[in-house]
């Protein structure tokens, strides 16, 4: 091999680059504060932290905080509740906000518009405000729901006592509230393919079905799985507004409402567990972390051009 | 999509007897605006918390937008050398964090801020999912546009604010409203961070407002030792009014920016 040219040493394309990294700096900066550091963090799950002596000379203690916490009946509901919503949550959305967005792209234009924005206002709310909306449902002396099934001739029920309504009354709350935003950014993607896919289909006499199946769903497959990965890695960072807002943090509903996020919550604000609260959420982070790179692994193994990384 | 918020007005503007009597009702056995007018009589706790709420919005959009837009274009720069890395170590924070216990520390033991609206603002700055679309945007702006503006002399930092800002209104449009919702909506860094009364958002007066209503109702002895009325005090309707004064505004501003949504929503990959 001939060199043509002397090797430029790093200090070269650090002065050459150096414009486009002061523009990276700022978000950087912030990124490595509030995301890195706290990675480190994670440490204090292993320490019996007290706020006299701080991070560095608070006590180790190995794995207790784990044991604590694993050894509790706890553990297992908290866990099960994440996954099986978490799970239900992503299956449902992908698949309605993909149904509804096929559909949207058959509208008229002027229906599209009232469409898009009833869709969206819902994403628009915070779950404080839903929580609200919802007990105007749900109150078991004034609720709208109530009252109904007294009309219809059906029993009535005292919703923030019982466990069986709670994971309808969660998974309804959260499509209501994501679909329209998921539904929005397939849209989105649908719009971004090139329409002389359509014309020619057209022209070859495609139906619509055959359009949705056969050209609007294969082009949209990387925006699909893309999402999916990102979203599986949440299946185990749970709603907290949702779980915490909408059954009205009751402790009758915890055995079908409660997930890993609300456990923490009130481990650190009630009890003041830190090194618990802390070993909870790495438990989370870890595990998240390791269904994304294995929902990227298998998808790279299937097509290698969908996968994230 | 739209019915349970129709219902929530409509308590909203109901007499208190008429609920207690009907229960909640989708149009108004007896109408009345007591509850706005209770609201508003004792209105600084109000617009106390709605001007919070505007203040760390409007400061936490525009921040957000200019720190997205910056890590979006130089990452989506294939002619940066530190592109793939740069893009790691932002997109990592998708996959691991530390958990709400680190951050929490660090937010009020190490940079002691909480008490203070960066509490509410500053750790939200960046989200790699904002980015990624920002991203997916900026690359579908041609690259002559760059290299042109480079050979008319001016420099990176130029080129960014004069050329590619203006270019990227729609994704900025797009993402400036769903940071703004971020911001309105916030209640859980006001709810782990603000212990000072002054400072409390919107949100958070909400959350404390369904707490502290539970609070007087079944606590009958409580009332009548401060001697307060509570029959008078549209507990229900009032409730139902301020959601709708919470929630109102960001349902308004919404379909202004509904024409930017499509081109601003490019989720492009992350590769590279």
């Amino acid at each position: 091999m001939i060199k043509t040219r002397k090797p430029r040493s790093e200090w070269y394309y650090l002065k050459k680059n150096s414009e486009l990294l002061l523009l990276l700096l700022p978000g950087a900066l912030l990124v490595l504060v509030f995301a890195y550091v706290p990675m480190f963090g994670v440490l204090l799950a292993f320490k019996d932290f007290r706020y006299d002596l701080g991070f560095w000379d608070s006590p180790w203690v190995g794995f207790h905080n784990f044991k604590f916490f694993f050894v509790s009946d706890t553990a297992a509901m908290i866990t099960r509740n994440t996954v099986v919503y978490g799970l239900t949550y992503m299956l449902l959305t992908t698949v309605i906000a993909l149904l509804f967005a096929i559909l949207m792209n058959e509208m008229g234009k002027r229906w599209l518009r009232i469409h898009q924005t009833a869709m969206f206002i819902p994403y628009c709310l915070s779950w404080v405000v839903v929580s609200y909306l919802a007990l105007a449902l749900l109150d078991s002396q004034n609720g709208y729901l109530n009252k109904l099934l007294e009309t219809l001739g059906f029993s009535t029920h005292m919703w923030y006592l019982e466990t069986a309504p709670w994971p309808y009354i969660l998974i309804s709350a959260y499509l209501w509230k994501n679909v329209g935003f998921s539904t929005l950014v397939y849209f989105a993607g649908i719009m971004g393919i090139n329409q002389e896919y359509y014309e020619a289909a057209k022209i070859d006499g495609a139906s619509r079905w055959q359009m949705a199946t056969k050209i609007t769903l294969p082009l949209l497959s990387t925006l699909i799985t893309v999402l999916l990965i990102l979203a599986i890695g949440h299946i185990f960072v749970g709603d907290f507004g949702l779980h915490y807002f909408i059954p009205n943090d009751s402790g009758m509903t915890f055995p079908t409402t409660d997930i890993i996020d609300t456990y923490v919550y009130r481990a650190l604000r009630v009890n003041g567990d830190i090194g618990m609260s802390t070993a909870v959420g790495l438990y989370q982070s870890i595990v998240g972390l390791v269904l994304v790179v294995v929902a990227n692994f298998v998808v790279r193994k299937i097509n290698e051009e969908n996968s994230l990384f | 999509m739209v019915l349970p918020f129709v219902l929530v007005i409509s308590i909203s503007f109901t007499d208190e007897s008429s609920i207690i009597e009907h229960g909640y009702l989708f149009i108004p056995a007896d109408f009345s605006t007591k509850a706005y007018t209770y609201i508003f009589e004792a209105p600084t706790v109000l617009v106390r918390a709605y001007g919070i709420t505007i203040l760390t919005t409007v400061i936490g959009t525009l921040l957000s937008l200019l720190v997205t837009a910056m890590l979006g274009y130089v990452t989506s720069r294939r002619d940066f050398r530190y592109r793939t890395p740069a893009s790691f170590f932002v997109f990592f924070t998708m996959l691991f964090n530390g958990g709400l216990v680190p951050s929490y520390i660090l937010v009020k033991q190490y940079l002691h801020l909480d008490n203070t609206i960066w509490s509410l603002i500053l750790p939200f700055l960046v989200s790699p999912f904002y980015i990624m679309v920002m991203k997916g945007f900026l690359s579908k702006i041609p690259f002559e546009i760059i290299e042109s503006a480079k050979m008319d002399g001016a420099r990176e930092i130029r080129i960014f604010f004069t050329i590619i800002l203006p270019l990227s209104t729609p994704a900025l449009a797009t993402l400036g409203l769903f940071l703004s919702f971020g911001f309105w909506n916030s209640w859980f860094p006001a709810l782990l961070y603000i212990d000072n009364e002054k400072l409390i958002p919107i949100q958070l007066l909400l959350v404390r407002m369904m707490q502290k209503l539970e609070f007087l109702t079944s606590n009958s002895d409580f009332i009548s030792q401060f001697g307060m009325d509570m029959s008078k005090f549209p507990s229900l309707s009032a409730r139902m009014a301020m959601a709708i004064l919470a929630g109102g505004p960001m349902v308004c501003i919404f379909p202004f920016f509904q024409k930017y949504f499509v081109k601003g929503l490019t989720v492009g990959s992350l590769k590279g």
